[in-house]
């Protein structure tokens, strides 16, 4: 099959490459640039724990193809806040409010509520549920997920 | 009951997690990140039809694809083609039929594995499949456990020797207290009603993977593997593939979950293992969401014949359970076991007179089942909850008064179950008092009634579940009375290293549970260490060789009870020689703060890390003494222990449109000790969401001809944060008295006792309806259908 070269901005760093036309984003950054900190859980574009900020808004980097990608910027769940002591605000509530088990779901999770986040800074728990149906979490039952949300929104400014 | 919280210790504090530095930040170890050199990547071709003969096999078209390394069907495996043991043949006389990782000849379910392709690309392997030539006969398939036991149903199973049935097994619990039909003899009021608890998934996010790599010219093998059970999977893979045990290192590295999914030897991994060796090199397969649905065991299944007798007070008498459990197409490890887990705990809270059990497991053409979070108790308490509430109905009594006149007295611990076992302890009356307060019971209920009295069309139900379970698997003799293979101990080494760090190794396997933190903070309890200085190894048989894994919410109850021993036999150890160095007696020394003190005189003091390295220079040991400072110890349980917990619900029904919305569910769990109370919540929500998920969304759904009509994520209703509320969540402690730590289990409470609460619920808003019960899931058009053949019925 023939490559298309893109080039594509990764977690600040500038990956130029040649993909399959058919090649999904997300198998794109694990199998070929080893950014697997983004994963795979599902194969209908059903469970969110692929999503990735494409120019800062969140997409299910599965249901993107990696040409589409071809001059834009990716921002991962390890580019976040690079460094086990660089925490974002929203990894630090999850942290602080148990709003994670496994850990799977997580970095789709934790870049859903950012995007969540940057567009309605004080959400309230119906818009929080609302805005995070797309990521799918299997351990948590969502309620520390959601005080999670909140957490963040207050220490980053948004509630009141 | 008040609690004292002991400060002094990290024991019992909410502590947030040591695992989640890196989980939040993508630095994880999942076992589809590992890219070892001259992978090759395997798929499968999978059987689209539920029952068929192969009649053509022919992979070597996909031997002429780009990057294809290798094919074989179950013809050129030959030997390799391991097949798939059943650790747990609960009766003599069970049928157990061969399950060879890839079909010989015929296939029994949509999924079942029928040629295997390796390419060093992975999309390559897939698109290989295309290239194999199969062709099949279909054959009639059974989907339904009744029709597949009648006379002349097409069989699942007719190689030769097989018996002509579909039948797998009949296990009869030989009945237990008076005879039921004495009691039923007594009996005033007899409620019998028939519950089918449907056929769902494990559901966890990530899907399984396994890494085989075989090390050069030597035996040797390791594996990685996306499961709850490395030690069992090393005896497992050992036992089918012949690799010397001693060979095989298995690792379970990050876990994204299991929920009993993953306990189990699939034959992916046998497959993996098998071509790793016969190939020379790693062998990689993650499967992907759609071929989970098909090729991962499911769960539940049973349709449940239950008959109540008791009083015309509400005095219970007897209980009889008749299930028919669907093992589906094969048996995988523990799948015949299943129902009998739940066989025990049917009478659940409440004594009585009578018990009477039977269960026939049954063969379909459908996926295997086996162990989903509760594995067979939250069938059990399904029926026994959902009955007691039908038996409330039939005496016009409210359905917690019911519950209170016959569950056993706090003080009647322990307590002898008719079922045979012995409870350890419990609070019933004390969990649902407080329950009972959260929840705002009678202002509900009056509501509930202005709601009906207005003929509102939405409704208002209240469910109630005082439920039990059995936790700790297990006492090994207990199991080997069962017919179970194996033993139920588990095991802890603790090393005080020479730079003062320990390491703490353990043989539970944790996937989500957070155990490297809250095995830390018993240890670090017991040692006077901070838990910032332990370091939990867990999940690879080659650094914590012994081990009986995560599953049955036995890794605290049991694991927890090898960490004391170990830890304080360390102490115990590290005394000698700190009475050596500080030149007194082990009697004048006393540990405090992770310090021996002489008593009367606490400057001399030597702190554990002192000793450490003492123990490792080993200049001035005392005599008898060797060097390094560890203490293993090997705990099997005395007995299970039985957390307890009082979940009410609170459901608005549409009688219009059939849909359900919870309005409030309030649970107060009662799990003995808490080590962390902050993993405890999060354990009882993931819990409710699963059981609630169960009893509103989820559900396995197959044709006639036994096509899987839920094959994705996009049909399979995963709830997700919309459709779920926040849970108003309680506890009481009452210390379990089977273990040293006073402490029973939390991982499946939630998903056992949260299901019949919801259902309850919303039979209990459509009772002057005239509805007895609703299918689950009880989804609108299920509420809708209930509501309408209520309407017919009484029409
Ligand atoms: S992997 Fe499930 S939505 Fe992308
Ligand atoms: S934490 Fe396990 S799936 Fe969300």
């Amino acid at each position: 099959m023939t490559h298309v070269p893109i080039s594509v901005t990764v977690d600040g760093t500038v990956y130029d490459g040649e993909v399959e036309p058919r090649t999904l984003l997300v198998h794109w950054l694990r199998d070929s640039l080893g950014r697997v900190g983004t994963v795979v859980g599902c194969d209908t574009s059903s469970c969110g724990a692929c999503t990735v900020l494409l120019d800062g808004r969140s997409v299910k980097s599965c249901s993107v193809l990696a040409v589409q990608a071809d001059g834009h910027s990716i921002t991962t769940i390890q580019g976040l806040a690079e460094g086990e002591d660089n925490w974002h605000p929203v990894q630090t509530a999850l942290k602080e409010c148990h709003g994670l088990q496994c850990g799977y779901c997580t970095p789709g999770m934790v870049m859903s509520t950012v995007d969540l986040l940057s567009e309605n800074p004080n959400p309230t728990e119906e818009e929080i549920r609302e805005g995070l149906h797309g990521n799918l979490c299997r351990c948590t039952g969502y309620h520390n997920i959601v005080k999670s949300v909140q957490h963040a929104a207050e220490a980053m400014g948004g509630a009141k | 009951m008040t609690e004292v919280l002991d400060t002094s210790t990290p024991m019992g504090r909410p502590l947030k997690r040591k695992e989640d530095a890196r989980l939040l930040h993508g630095q994880t170890n999942w076992t589809d990140n590992i890219q070892l050199p001259g992978t090759v990547h395997m798929a499968i071709l999978r059987s689209p039809m539920a029952h068929a003969k192969i009649t053509k096999l022919d992979v070597s078209g996909a031997l002429d694809q780009p990057h294809v390394v290798a094919a074989y069907g179950a013809a050129e495996l030959g030997d390799l083609n391991g097949a798939i043991p059943c650790v747990w043949p609960v009766t003599d006389d069970i049928q157990m039929p061969p399950f060879p990782a890839l079909a010989v000849d015929k296939v029994r379910h949509v999924g079942d594995a029928v040629a295997v392709v390796l390419a060093t690309d992975k999309t390559a392997a897939y698109d290989a499949l295309e290239a194999i030539d199969v062709d099949y006969e279909p054959l009639p398939a059974v989907v339904d456990m009744e029709a597949a036991l009648q006379p002349g149903a097409p069989l699942v199973h007719d190689g030769e020797g097989a018996p002509m049935s579909n039948e797998c097994y009949t296990f009869p619990l030989p009945g237990t207290g008076i005879p039921y039909d004495e009691a039923k003899a007594k009996a005033d009021v007899v409620v019998k009603r028939r519950f089918v608890n449907q056929r769902i998934i494990a559901g966890y996010m990530e899907p399984r993977a396994v890494v085989a790599s075989p090390m050069g010219m030597s035996n040797e093998m390791t594996v990685w593997s996306a499961t709850q059970i490395p030690h069992i999977l090393r005896v497992l893979l050992s036992l089918v593939t012949g690799l010397p045990e001693n060979a095989l290192r298995v690792v379970a590295p990050d876990v994204g979950g299991g929920f009993g999914g993953k306990l189990q030897l699939y034959r992916e991994e046998i497959l993996a293992v098998q071509l790793a060796r016969h190939l020379g090199r790693p062998v990689k397969w993650t499967e992907t969401r759609s071929e989970d649905m098909v090729a991962s065991h499911h769960g539940r299944d049973q349709i449940q014949d239950i008959e109540i007798c008791a009083t015309k007070d509400g005095k219970l008498l007897g209980l009889k359970v008749d299930l028919l459990a669907d093992m589906g197409a094969y048996l995988q490890i523990i799948t015949p076991g299943i129902p009998l887990l739940g066989m025990f705990m049917f009478p659940a809270i409440y004594k009585m007179e009578s018990y009477d059990f039977n269960c026939v497991g049954v063969f379909t053409n459908k996926t295997p089942t086996d162990a989903i979070r509760g594995a067979g108790r939250p069938e059990a308490t399904f029926a026994i909850e959902r009955i007691m509430d039908e038996l409330a109905a039939e005496l016009n009594m409210d359905p917690m008064k019911l519950r209170e006149m016959n569950w056993i007295q706090h003080e009647e611990f322990p307590y002898a179950t008719i079922a045979g076992l012995t409870y350890d302890t419990g609070n019933y009356e004390a969990a649902t008092a407080k329950a009972m307060d959260l929840f705002g019971y009678d202002e509900l209920r009056a509501e509930q009634e202005a709601r009906r009295a207005s003929g509102d069309p939405v409704q208002l139900g209240l469910g109630i579940s005082t439920f039990t379970e059995m936790c700790g698997l297990a006492p090994s003799r207990t199991l080997g009375a069962l017919k179970y293979v194996a033993g139920g101990w588990e095991h802890c080494t603790i090393r005080a290293l020479p730079t003062g760090k320990i390491e703490l190794i353990t043989g539970t396997s944790p996937h989500g549970q957070g155990h490297e933190t809250a095995w830390s903070q018993i240890a670090a309890s017991i040692l006077g260490v901070e838990v910032e200085d332990i370091e939990v190894v867990h999940g690879d048989t080659g650094r914590a060789p012994y081990g009986m894994d995560t599953y049955g919410s036995r890794s605290l109850a049991v694991g927890g009870q090898a960490i004391k021993k170990a830890a304080e036999r360390l102490v115990e150890k590290a005394k000698v020689i700190a009475a050596h160095q500080l030149e007194c007696s082990v009697d004048d020394l006393e540990f405090v703060d992770g310090a021996f003190r002489v008593k009367g005189d606490p400057e001399k003091a030597q702190p554990l890390a002192a000793v450490a390295f003492e123990a490792f220079s080993a200049h001035n040991l005392p005599d008898g003494v060797e060097p390094t400072l560890q203490a293993e110890a090997t705990v099997d349980p005395d007995d299970f222990s039985y957390p307890h917990g009082t979940h009410l619900c609170a459901i608005e029904v549409d009688t219009e449109t059939g849909k359900s919305t919870i309005r409030k569910y309030v649970c107060v769990d009662d799990v003995g000790v808490q080590v962390n109370p902050l993993i405890v919540e999060g354990q009882v929500h993931g819990g409710l969401a699963q059981g609630i998920a169960q009893a509103l969304y989820e559900g396995v759904e197959y044709d006639e001809d036994g096509n899987l009509l839920t094959a994705s994520f996009a049909d399979y209703l995963i709830p997700s944060a919309a459709d779920l509320p926040s849970f108003v969540t309680g506890t009481t402690v009452t210390p379990s008295t089977t273990n040293p730590l006073g402490t029973k289990g939390v991982g499946e409470a939630g998903a056992i006792a949260s299901t019949p609460a919801v259902i309850n619920a919303i039979v209990d808003a459509l009772r002057p309806m005239g509805v007895t019960d609703v299918l689950m899931p009880a989804s609108p058009q299920n509420v809708w259908r209930a509501i309408e053949d209520a309407k017919g019925g009484a029409a």
